[in-house]
């Protein structure tokens, strides 16, 4: 192959969507884009310190204080990994853990890692900052809303973190909650626990359902003239489709939990059967525990593509500006996104293929699944092809980009194992599924939340990062975890069940303490190395090189704003005009290697823009 | 320049991770080598591709690295290439749903001359019951559990009469012979789950699920519980033992029936009666 390559095929000029007569009209004509359909919206300004960066009702503060709580959950949710792990590699070095410790451990890590951790930091933390940003808009559509959102999200952790110091501890369901035992005195934190958690999920969705509605109808209502639905940075294509999947998922949990609350306190028996416990009948009967797995998965499938597809658009956007570049195929990432969206509501049952559905079920749910792998190879396809032919910056931005599509491609390929029903039956939970999430919705999303912070750090702050301690933080993290992941899978193979405090000397395992002990190292030092992350971040927040206005020389909205950081209102005076799609990078015939999207045609009257 | 060659390390790592791994399946005692095939199948196409996507990647990060000017091609769709793709992708997925498919189909269909076994699940131990001479299981509901009758059994049921009661953790099981395991379960959920089997399903309190498989290797077996079923979890062990047919039949013989349990119990309390009345 090589650099090469045919242009014969002669784009069409630049000109704007709406402008079909011709391209040799005069300046005006080919910058006409249709004037606004609605007034300017109003904002309330903060006078004081509480209403400016507390009670505040800016999306970008709204968007850091989401972010900097869930890094908070998130470094609780490490931590308690870290727990799990020694206990895994090193049974007798920590003798402090009981059983009832690690299973607390391993339900909290998981809840909070999926939905405190990850949905808040995506939707919450990107959303809210770049949202009104990208779609050039002053602010979300209903900032006090907004600010409640947060401040629910708030409280929803408190009551969670508040639930390790109740009588008996956390709860330790596992993070599937499945009853009956979620709610029985044979798991740990039965009691006050459950009823914390239960508490804490049903806030945050009534949270989150507020936050949710913001960012759908800022992204339908308030784009700027210009911004159409096409024209729109396959970020906001990511948020929007999963903010969706959150409003019709999350009322799933929210019934789960209110009914599982009622059986516990009340004694109802939604999901309760007839129980012999201890050698006594219990007082429940008649529900079904099958029910509650169905509607947790309602929502927990939905779940894992509400983390998934922000990440996929920001990704896109990422590899887009850093190997200078349009992304390849957008009309097709955009569908791909709707589509994995609309399917991820059908394939929910693919996580109870053991649970003793109706065997009948299997047929279906394999078949969707694997539908749903399609528009996903789709998108990996794209994403590398983004790369052939293009100029690829480097950079650490870069590297998390590269980390992200190994380790997706990685678990999306165990997905197909875990999806064909024949498949999962002798997998399904065993290690091998541990290996498959934390490499498909753990790490990757993991490594586009980092290349995003590199990436848009110098927006939020003014200034940049250091690259060569985002280069060693990249390869600590991407090597130590593909490290704890991949070998992980072979245990899944040998047939170890997950959820397992102790193996003792069963037969699959004794060949493999060795590897157990390797994984545990491996996890230790991939967490003591995000304290790269944390210090580069806090050292580059006073001496980091300034950022100056546009530092990738993104085409996006959200690096044209008039200050860096952005101030509130984002545009000063004038609400800016978009003209083109956010990826017009190395356009034949323009002078420079990006056209940002306010730039009018009759600027780069030369460039053969093929797209609007 | 060291990006790329790092990642071709981690791609030339896996591989040989793979070739040289001590950690495999482990071998297999039923008849679901089907499973295997379907895995292994999935193995290496799914392996393929992500060998080839990630070479495919290194290639690119080697070959376009930043150089200031270098010509960058613009090319925002080409409707054929992803049409290929998007088929050669559709193709790829039903090569691996079909033979999915076609093993799951037998693993609900039970055989006809399947054996039945009832696995009793709680926290956390297991028990078993098998059908005596009329093959029938009698019918049970947890409710009905007591000391007395220690699986809930259905007393007005005569099928049940003559069921073999083993109130023990180890389970006996013929070789070459189709075992239909019936799961019960008496409180929360569990998983009967022998990895050497394949196969597995939940026991959920208040339904009877099932699968099945035929055990066609001698030797002893341990089960695991494979469904989170609290803190117990990881203790919840059990023993299969497949045996020859002789040596099953002397076995069974020596197992206590629904019948004999009654017996014993009514002659123990006739026993206590006539020791209080003596006392007295």
């Amino acid at each position: 192959m090589s650099d090469e390559y045919n242009q014969k095929n002669t784009p069409i000029k630049a000109q704007s969507s709406e402008i079909t007569s011709s391209s040799s009209g005069s300046s005006k004509d080919i910058d006409y884009v249709r004037p606004a359909e609605l007034p300017e919206q109003d904002l309330y300004h903060g006078h004081s310190f509480i209403t400016k960066w507390i009670f505040c009702q800016d999306a970008k503060v709204i968007g850091v204080q989401y972010f900097l709580t869930a890094v908070f959950t998130g470094i609780v949710g490490l931590v308690l990994s870290w727990l799990m792990r020694l206990q895994l590699g090193f049974p007798e070095l920590v003798p402090f853990i009981t059983a009832e410790h690690y299973y607390q451990f391993v339900t909290m890590h998981g809840m909070i890692m999926v939905v405190y951790f990850l949905t808040a930091l995506f939707l919450g933390g990107f959303g809210n900052y770049l949202i009104p940003l990208m779609v050039g808009a002053r602010d979300m559509v209903f900032p006090y809303v907004n600010m409640v959102s947060f401040w629910m999200f708030f409280i929803a952790v408190c009551v969670l973190m508040a639930s390790f110091f109740v009588p008996g501890g956390p709860t330790g369901a596992g993070w599937t909650l499945y009853p009956p035992q979620a709610i029985l005195p044979g798991t740990p934190g039965s009691n006050m626990g459950i009823i914390l958690m239960l508490v804490s999920l049903s806030l945050f969705v009534i949270g989150f359902t507020m936050g949710g509605l913001n960012y759908l109808i800022t992204i339908l209502q308030a784009r700027t003239r210009g911004m159409t639905l096409m024209r729109m940075p396959l970020t906001i294509w990511g948020i929007f489709t999963a903010t969706a999947l959150a409003m019709l998922a999350f009322p799933a949990l929210l019934v789960s939990c209110i009914m599982m609350t009622l059986d516990k306190m009340l004694g109802t028996s939604f999901f309760m059967p007839t129980i012999v416990q201890a050698g006594e009948v219990l007082s429940y009967g008649g529900g079904s525990p099958v029910l509650f797995q169905h509607l947790f998965w309602f929502f927990g499938h939905p779940e894992v593509y509400i983390v998934a597809l922000p990440a996929f658009g920001i990704v896109s956007d990422l590899i887009s500006v850093h190997a200078r570049k349009n992304i390849f195929g957008y009309r097709m990432m955009v569908w791909a996104i709707v589509g994995i969206g609309a399917l991820s509501f059908f394939v929910w049952a693919h996580h109870m293929y053991v649970s003793g559905m109706n065997p009948w079920f299997g047929f279906f749910f394999a078949t969707t699944t694997l539908i749903i792998a399609v528009p996903t190879a789709l998108k990996v396809y794209n994403w590398i092809i983004t790369l052939f032919r293009a100029n690829i910056r480097m950079n650490t931005v870069m590297l998390f980009c590269l980390g992200f599509i190994v380790t997706f491609v990685n678990g999306g390929i165990t997905g197909i194992f875990l999806g064909n029903v024949a498949v999962d039956i002798p997998l399904s939970d065993t290690y091998f599924v541990i290996a498959h999430f934390h490499m498909v919705m753990g790490i990757a999303p993991l490594m586009v939340i980092m290349g995003a912070v590199y990436h848009w750090f110098p927006l939020v702050t003014g200034r940049m990062l250091s690259e060569k301690l985002g280069k060693w933080h990249f390869w600590f993290t991407f090597l130590g975890a593909y490290s704890i992941y991949f070998p992980m899978h072979y245990l899944g193979f040998i047939g170890v069940p997950r959820r397992y405090f102790e193996m003792y000397d069963s037969p699959y395992v004794t060949s493999a303490i060795g590897m157990n002990e390797f994984i545990t190292v491996a996890a230790l030092i991939v967490g003591f190395s995000q304290l790269i992350f944390i210090y580069n971040i806090v050292v580059s927040l006073s001496i980091g090189k300034p950022a100056g206005k546009n530092p990738w020389k993104a085409n996006s909205l959200e690096w044209l704003t008039p200050e860096v950081p952005p101030a509130h209102g984002n545009w000063g005076e004038k609400l800016p005009v978009i003209h083109r799609w956010p990826y017009d990078f190395n356009v034949p015939g323009a002078k420079e290697d990006y056209i940002t999207q306010t730039t009018p045609p009759s600027e780069v009257i030369s460039a053969e823009v093929e797209k609007t | 320049m060291h990006a790329g060659i790092i990642f071709l390390g981690v791609i030339v790592g896996s591989v040989l991770f793979h070739i040289f791994t001590p950690w495999w399946w482990t071998d297999i005692a039923s008849n679901w080598g089907a499973m295997d095939d379907t895995i292994n199948l999935t193995f290496w196409i799914g392996g393929g591709v992500f060998i080839l996507v990630c070479l495919f990647m290194v290639y690119c990060i080697l070959k376009y690295s930043y150089k200031e000017g270098r010509m960058v091609e613009y090319k925002p769709e080409d409707h054929k290439l992803e049409k290929i793709l998007t088929i050669a992708t559709t193709i790829g997925v039903i090569a691996l749903l079909a033979p999915g498919l076609i093993v799951y189909n037998n693993y609900i269909n039970t055989p006809k001359n399947a054996l039945h076994v009832e696995v009793n699940a709680w926290q956390w131990g297991w028990q078993y019951r098998l059908p005596g001479e009329d093959g029938i299981l009698g019918t049970a509901h947890v409710a009905k559990i007591s000391d007395d009758n220690p699986y809930g059994m259905n007393l007005d049921d005569p099928n049940g009469k003559d069921d073999i009661l083993i109130q023990d953790d180890v389970l006996h099981l013929k070789t070459n012979r189709p075992v239909k395991i019936l799961l019960r379960s008496l409180d929360v959920l569990h998983n009967f789950y022998v990895p050497q089997f394949r196969a597995k399903m939940d026991a959920i309190p208040g339904i009877i699920t099932y699968y099945w498989f035929e055990p066609n290797k001698l030797g002893e077996y341990e089960v695991l519980c494979a469904e989170y079923c609290g803190v117990g979890h990881y203790a919840m062990r059990a023993k299969v033992i497949v045996q020859s047919e002789g040596n099953y039949d002397n076995w069974i013989k020596e197992q206590e029936t629904f019948s004999d349990l009654i017996v014993k119990q009514n002659n123990d309390k006739l026993k206590s009666i006539i020791v209080a009345k003596n006392n007295n």
